[in-house]
């Protein structure tokens, strides 16, 4: 019975920690699909959030309300980046492919500068800012409060996002240049505002993510690497530019590293990541929601 | 004959005279250089190796591989299982061939697929295989990591010198083939190089096993003087950064560019790691921003850049000069 209600309650924790996984990787997902940038320090902007929600705790902001300051601290980041460095980088490459590839590489180097940059200022110590840590009941088991809380706000920005691509002319902008950014910009899109308003988009999600993670876990300044190998992977388990199918590998992902860390060993949850990820590839490259 | 036209028409033979006299250098270098600096010269050749490797196979078809410490790893890890059975040599072929394979399989498996989805696979299997041989060392073998056997470290110099030139010389052979040309028209436009009827999942898998070649055999080399590895150790994601940010600071279309990348590169992190490791990393990734931004073609690039400059300067001084001979008369 034991057994049985533990087996219940990191399922439920799996899922429930996977839609903040599941907002992480949408994030991530709007900045390869329409800025075309596999921005490999997406895991940075997660740990700066996370850090930065610790900072503003000790300054008496509670951590539900610190997205309000880090997350437009953290777009207008995103969205100047994109439009001096990336822009920059798509005026000079001679075709989009060896844009991608030197946009790959710069965010190789932002990773290096914000990941060091952030050691240098807070070290290598934990900076917790747990929050709202009392059990709560649910379905028979007792979950912490902040991981039903954080898969709440996860859910409702995720259902946000999906209504704003899909029902508002901006969204469409953002779809169109997606799909063909020279026709969009042809038909009066201005491709280069909605490039930097996606990156900063991502960038803010990523730090909505990072704040509810640093309310449920130890998190330091060596976190960002981490984010973004599951961010990677769930972006492309489910498949790029799809926030529905972002959150269903979100919770799979969720989901497999419980299970794993329960029927097996933890370290095996990264390799586990990996095994799913090679045969979802093999067997259907663009992702279970991704269009062929 | 002044210099400029010495240089231009002896170009080549300059090249090869200025390779010849640099190999002499770094030969001679352990009989003066002290066993510390020697250690220095060590380190950046063995970045050398990678970074040639790397730039060898991503340079060329605009495919970033970031598999570099899974080959790397996979040397070590050879070395650690045969080095009680094997001589050294058989050793460093093994590593070569198993990564070979390895490469090939990976190769198979993902280079079909589009150019993002590659590199997240290629990163994959770093990090996999470290998490993979971590969980069966540990919980099946039971045991934490492995001792090197000693392998007298003058001998290892030269090997590793001796990698350096023969990966150099393979990335120029290679560069110059027909191989190298088709490696080249899959980076300029992969849809057209296929229309002119080159394989070119053929070609990528090739050349992507070839330079897996030199970092599993770098790999065995730079074993024993780690004395103990383990998997977290072997496959650090850290050796796939050095072989991608050396290469690009160096800059990829010229042969010398990953080469002086790297040197740049191990001698800078060895000069500050000690008090400014996190200062290093932080300027470095800046440097690689700007780097990409303003000089795509890297520190390499900055030589014809600053000629031109100075040609331009000279004739304008040349004119200044006629000028005012006119002005005289």
């Amino acid at each position: 019975m034991a057994e049985a209600e533990r087996f219940l309650g990191l399922t439920l924790i799996g899922i429930f920690g996977g839609g903040i996984y599941g907002l992480m990787a949408v994030g991530l997902s709007l900045q390869i699909g329409v800025c075309r940038v596999l921005n490999v320090s997406h895991g940075e902007f997660v740990m700066l959030a996370a850090v930065l929600t610790f900072v503003f705790r000790q300054l008496g902001i509670n951590p539900l309300l610190a997205p309000v300051f880090i997350g437009p601290l953290l777009f207008g980041l995103g969205f100047l980046l994109q439009i001096t460095l990336f822009r920059g980088l798509k005026a000079r490459a001679p075709s989009p492919a060896a844009f991608e590839g030197n946009a790959l590489l710069a965010a190789f180097g932002l990773m290096y500068i914000m990941g060091n940059a952030a050691r240098i200022e807070w070290g290598t110590v934990s900076l917790p800012s747990h929050y709202l840590t009392n059990s709560v009941p649910l379905l028979g088991v007792n979950i912490q409060l902040n991981v039903i809380v954080g898969f709440a706000i996860a859910a409702v920005l995720g259902i946000a996002v999906y209504l704003f691509l899909t029902r508002s002319r901006l969204g469409k902008a953002i779809r169109a240049t997606a799909e063909d950014p020279a026709t969009a910009g042809l038909m009066g899109v201005n491709t280069n505002i909605i490039m930097a308003l996606c990156f900063g988009l991502g960038a803010l999600l990523a730090g909505v993510a990072g704040t509810l993670i640093s309310m449920r876990t130890d998190v330091n300044t060596g976190i960002g690497f981490n984010n973004t190998v599951i961010a990677l992977v769930i972006v492309t388990l489910g498949g790029l530019g799809s926030v529905l199918g972002s959150y269903v590998a979100g919770i799979i992902i969720g989901i497999v590293s419980m299970m794993v860390a329960f029927f097996w060993e933890s370290v095996l949850i990264v390799p586990a990541y990996y095994a799913i990820l090679m045969i979802l590839l093999l067997a259907r490259p663009s992702g279970i929601f991704g269009k062929k | 004959m002044n210099i400029a036209d010495l240089f231009a028409t002896h170009r080549r033979s300059l090249s090869v005279g200025f390779f010849i006299l640099l190999i002499a250098f770094v030969l001679t270098f352990p009989l003066y250089g002290g066993i510390y600096r020697t250690d220095v010269l060590f380190t950046m050749l063995t970045y050398a190796i990678l970074a040639v490797s790397w730039a060898m196979f991503s340079g060329t078809t605009g495919y970033m591989s970031l598999a570099p410490a899974a080959f790397f790893g996979t040397g070590i890890y050879v070395t650690a299982l045969l080095q009680d059975y094997l001589p050294f040599p058989v050793i460093m072929v093994a590593a070569g061939v198993i990564s070979f394979a390895l490469a090939v399989v990976l190769g198979l498996v993902t280079l079909r697929l589009k150019g993002i989805y590659f590199t997240i696979f290629s990163f994959g299997l770093v990090v996999f295989m470290g998490n993979a041989i971590n969980y069966v060392e540990a919980d099946v073998l039971g045991r934490h990591g492995w001792y090197f056997n000693v392998v007298n470290q003058t001998v290892l110099f030269y090997t590793i010198v001796g990698l350096t030139v023969a990966t150099v010389l393979a990335a120029y052979f290679i560069g110059r083939s027909r191989l190298g040309l088709a490696m080249r028209s899959i980076g300029g436009n992969e849809e057209a190089a296929e229309h002119v009827g080159i394989d070119t999942t053929r070609i990528k898998i090739l050349t992507f096993a070839i330079s897996a070649i030199f970092m599993g055999v770098a790999g065995v080399i730079v074993a024993p003087p780690l004395s103990y590895s383990n998997a977290g150790i072997a496959f650090s994601p850290v050796y796939s950064f050095i072989a991608v940010v050396a290469a690009v600071f160096g800059g990829m279309g010229h042969l010398a560019g990953p080469v002086i990348g790297a040197f740049v590169y191990g001698f800078l992190e060895e000069m500050l790691r000690v008090e400014f490791l996190i200062y290093f990393q932080l300027g470095f990734g800046i440097i690689i921003v700007l780097v990409i931004l303003f000089l795509p073609s890297g520190i390499v690039g900055l030589v014809p850049m600053l000629r031109d400059k100075l040609g331009e300067v000279i004739a304008k001084l040349r004119k200044g000069g006629e000028g005012e001979q006119h002005a005289n008369t």
